[in-house]
């Protein structure tokens, strides 16, 4: 029992730093049709980031992965403006290669500044353990499920009740007619991409015990990422959110159930999914 | 009484809440010289769409020679001789001309489906597309990129390739926009000079090309019909001035 | 003639005047339009090169034949991924699907059935060809990073059927025991390579044949006008998606076919063949050397393979760096790869030659 309890926690854990993680690429594809498949580097250099603020720097835990998400942020503005902004009227063969590009060189980067071995993030003792809520649970996966759920809830209301929201909304509905109207889009796309960086990398960060932060982690998370992205549909939040769920809900069962079919149907939901809907499940564009 | 080029009967089309055409009985017929005009957002160019099979309605039928084609393809009803060309030029930019317009003549023949065959090898489709270029005066930058070419130019490329086809019914949105003024007679010659059997619907806002080109005018206004008739009625209509020139007699509409 | 378009051949052909000697010439030379139109397809000199290179490198490198088999495969397979990618825009990160459907194909009819080569080749081209078709009907009604996914998405699920279904492909440890019969029943396969050089190279050649006439054919122009606008292709009455799916189905049986051949020659399949670093390291290499334009595939391989040899060899650890950094700059200011700066370079030239002439 408390191995199915566990197991659909692990499930739970990882989908909610999968949506963490790629909502910020929802939303940015919302607005900027660009194929960015580099987006995991943002979260691996998060994570890299906060183990050193936390485990050198011996900042807090919890300052340590928002400083890492702030400074990732940050570093991101001129990313996009310098290397991103050219090409988003290259052609998708173009801009998916680009991007895979860019994860080599994180991969290289990542290696020579940190090694090849997977970094080793213990979060501190004060979320080790178990907490008995109705059954034993992993302390830590039940933080991270709610971490997830509370930056969800923060996300939908920066959405819906800010000014930043409403023209973010109204620039991933109908550019054209937006700028029209004197919304600054592509202010807007900085500000985002910005936001969606800086999400990444505290996703990265928080989830780096579940999701191991390593060099090839642009990589290895890149299958899950897009498929959270594909599957929910682009430039939305409840649309990665509702896909991460179901990504996790099945990735447990079929571990559970049907262990020697292994990813197969889970890549095979998300085929299904994306031919029944193509602009994913809660898709605008 | 003539037979119809193309009948809408009932057509019309909704965006969410929004009506953008109500239920729309249009007639066009057999060898029209036939514009439709109306203050922007007045549905012209949904209209367009309608009809040519870019958009489907939400209820209505069209006719084409009497044909019910509602439920047919865009593909499909350019076989069927209606074609259309875009308000903003929609070409094969990085190809040239001679071979913009060979590309039409390549579906109309139905050769498009031949794998085999090298392309050059069909002589007569080159030079038919090389006369074609040439009757509209591109015959010395038949071979220049389309996207070399001025706007003017590039406009007549647009009517080249739809006429290439040889409709029956031919949907021309507003084949003057945006051409600088010193080109514009390029367009309103080319229009002249259009086979007198295809009916044509001309969607336009530069009057002067209306009152040389139209003997019939529909007036559209918020996705229904104003009035229609012969141009001097449309000039003398008091609800067409005023949806162009508002009550004030100024003019709101360019 | 007062109306336009009135092209009545007959109407024509009456029309013509009679030609004097005075304007033999001219008017016997056809528009500029015209000539430039025909003159595309037109078979050049500099077309018997790759083939002569190939021919050549056999008798000059004796040693290396193994290596110059792996460069064919991947030449065809890239010539199959630039039909789909860079003829007809469709942008495919799986296209190893298919490549690995006829090599698995071709293995186990080797294993279980009968090792004669030619079945093996033509079996996996028809089985390839038809799960292209299948697949083509049903992803090709998206686009963009939708269709992406869905290319990718299949390949994924043939990556993991292939892992698991172990009595079928050998799973993990792949598929052994792959005897190929003599081909022809003349030549055997000899552990230097010989017959499997001279057999992928008749394979790349029939494979570029059919690629070369598809693509100056009038299917061909139509997919180039789908790739440029496909409003327009909508517009003028062309029937894109089958257009398209015809197009992949045809692209993913000439992948299998290097599928087969790769495992006919290797005498084993592996399930990475369905690896995304197969499919992905193929863009790579089509991309570096311009797509859409033929001979990309002929210089793609061997100049990511040297770079990619190069790199690694210099820098064993963060050869990675390289590669991306060279990606980036391709993308960044190379458009349209090596073939693409090429035939930027010979324009150049050209109107440098012609105003120094005037």
């Amino acid at each position: 029992m408390t191995v199915a309890i566990g197991i659909i926690l692990n499930g739970l854990a990882s989908a909610m730093i999968l949506y963490i993680i790629a909502v910020g690429l929802s939303v940015t594809m919302g607005i900027m049709r660009f194929i960015n498949l580099a987006h995991g580097v943002f979260a691996m250099i998060g994570g890299y980031l906060a183990a050193y603020l936390f485990q050198r720097a011996d900042l807090p835990f919890a300052l340590a992965l928002i400083l890492a998400s702030l400074m990732v942020a940050a570093i991101s503005i001129p990313l996009e403006r310098l290397l991103y902004a050219p090409l988003y009227r290259a052609s998708e063969l173009e801009q998916t290669l680009f991007s895979i590009g860019l994860i080599f060189v994180a991969v290289a980067g990542a290696r020579f500044f940190f090694g090849p071995s997977p970094l080793n993030f213990t979060v501190p003792e004060s979320l080790h353990g178990q907490l008995y809520l109705g059954a034993r649970m992993p302390t830590y996966r039940v933080v991270v499920i709610a971490g997830g759920m509370v930056i969800f809830g923060c996300l939908w209301l920066v959405m819906e009740t800010t000014n930043f929201g409403r023209k973010l909304r109204a620039v991933v509905e109908n550019r054209r007619m937006a700028e029209a109207v004197g919304i600054r889009s592509e202010r807007l796309l900085v500000g985002t991409f910005a936001l969606g960086s800086g999400l990444a990398a505290f996703g990265g960060a928080f989830g780096a015990e579940i999701l191991p932060i390593r060099p090839t982690y642009a990589f290895d998370q890149l299958n899950y990422v897009l498929i959270v992205v594909t599957v929910g549909g682009m430039g939305t939040l409840t649309g990665p959110f509702l896909a991460a769920l179901l990504l996790g809900i099945t990735d447990t069962a079929c571990k559970y159930f049907l262990p020697e079919f292994g990813a197969f149907f889970i890549f095979a939901a998300m085929v299904a999914i994306l031919l029944w809907r193509p602009m994913g499940l809660l898709g605008r564009v | 009484m003539k037979p119809l080029a193309l009948e809408t009967i009932g057509l019309s089309k909704s965006f969410g809440a929004l009506s953008v055409i109500e239920p729309l009985d249009f007639q066009l017929e057999e060898g029209a010289r036939h514009a439709l005009i109306g203050p922007n957002g007045a549905g012209k160019t949904t209209f367009i769409n309608l009809v040519s099979g870019r958009l489907r309605p939400g209820a209505g039928r069209i006719l084409l020679a009497g044909v019910d084609i509602s439920g047919k393809a865009q593909h499909q009803r350019v076989h069927l001789g209606l074609c259309r060309t875009f308000q903003i030029n929609s070409l094969f930019n990085g190809l040239s001309v001679l071979e913009n317009i060979w590309l039409s003549l390549s579906e109309r023949e139905g050769t498009a489906w031949n794998m085999i065959r090298s392309a050059g090898r069909y002589r007569a489709m080159l030079d038919e597309a090389q006369t074609l270029a040439a009757s509209f005066g591109l015959g010395d930058v038949a071979a220049e990129p389309v996207r070399t070419l001025s706007y003017g130019q590039q406009r007549l490329v647009e009517i080249a390739v739809a006429l290439a086809l040889r409709p029956s019914v031919l949907l021309l949105d507003e084949p003057a926009a945006g051409v600088p003024s010193g080109e514009s007679r390029l367009i309103l010659d080319a229009l002249e000079l259009l086979p007198s059997r295809i009916a044509i619907l001309l969607i336009e806002h530069d009057m002067d090309i209306v009152h040389r080109f139209a003997r019939r005018i529909t007036v559209l206004d918020r996705g229904r019909i104003l009035a229609e008739g012969a141009p001097d009625e449309i000039a003398a209509n008091d609800d067409v001035r005023r949806i162009y020139f508002g009550e004030s007699g100024m003019s709101v509409h360019g | 003639m007062s109306d336009l378009g009135v092209s009545d051949e007959v109407d024509r052909e009456r029309k013509r005047p009679a030609l004097s000697s005075a304007d033999v010439a001219p008017a016997d030379l056809p528009p500029p339009a015209v000539a430039a139109f025909i003159g595309r397809s037109r078979l050049r000199f500099a077309d018997a090169v790759p083939w002569v290179v190939i021919a050549a490198a056999y008798f000059m490198f004796p040693k290396d034949l193994n290596l110059g088999t792996q460069i064919l495969v991947n030449v065809l397979f890239v010539l199959s991924l630039d039909l789909a990618v860079g003829y007809a825009g469709i942008v495919t990160l799986g296209h190893g699907a298919f490549f690995g459907i006829g090599a698995y194909c071709a293995g186990i009819i080797a294993v279980r059935w009968t090792g004669e080569p030619l079945i093996g080749v033509v079996a996996a081209m028809l089985l390839a060809g038809a799960a292209g078709l299948v697949s083509g009907a049903i992803i090709l009604r998206t686009r963009g990073l939708t269709l992406l996914m869905l290319t990718f998405g299949l390949l994924l699920m043939l990556e993991e059927a292939a892992n698991r279904a172990a009595w079928l492909t050998g799973g993990t440890d792949g598929l052994s025991g792959v005897t190929i019969a003599p081909l022809l029943s003349v030549w055997s396969w000899d552990f230097l390579g010989h017959t499997g050089y001279v057999y992928s190279a008749v394979c790349a050649l029939i494979g570029f044949v059919i690629v070369r006439t598809i693509v100056f054919s009038p299917f061909g122009r139509s997919l180039r006008g789908i790739e440029e606008n496909v409003t327009r292709m909508a517009a003028i009455g062309a029937p894109v998606r089958l257009r398209l799916i015809a197009v992949y189905t045809i692209s993913a049986a000439i992948a299998g076919l290097a599928g087969a051949v790769n495992a006919q020659v290797t005498q084993f399949v592996g399930v990475h063949v369905f690896s995304f670093e197969l499919s992905g390291t193929a863009l790579i290499m089509l991309i570096l050397a311009g797509p859409g334009r033929l001979y990309g595939a002929f210089i793609g391989p061997p100049i990511y393979m040297i770079a990619a040899q190069s790199f690694s060899d210099r820098d064993p650890t963060y050869w990675t760096l390289w590669l991306g950094l060279l990606l980036i700059t391709v993308v960044m200011f190379g458009r349209g790869g090596i073939l693409g700066i090429a035939s930027r370079i010979r324009d150049r030239v050209r109107v440098m030659a012609r105003t120094a002439r005037s």
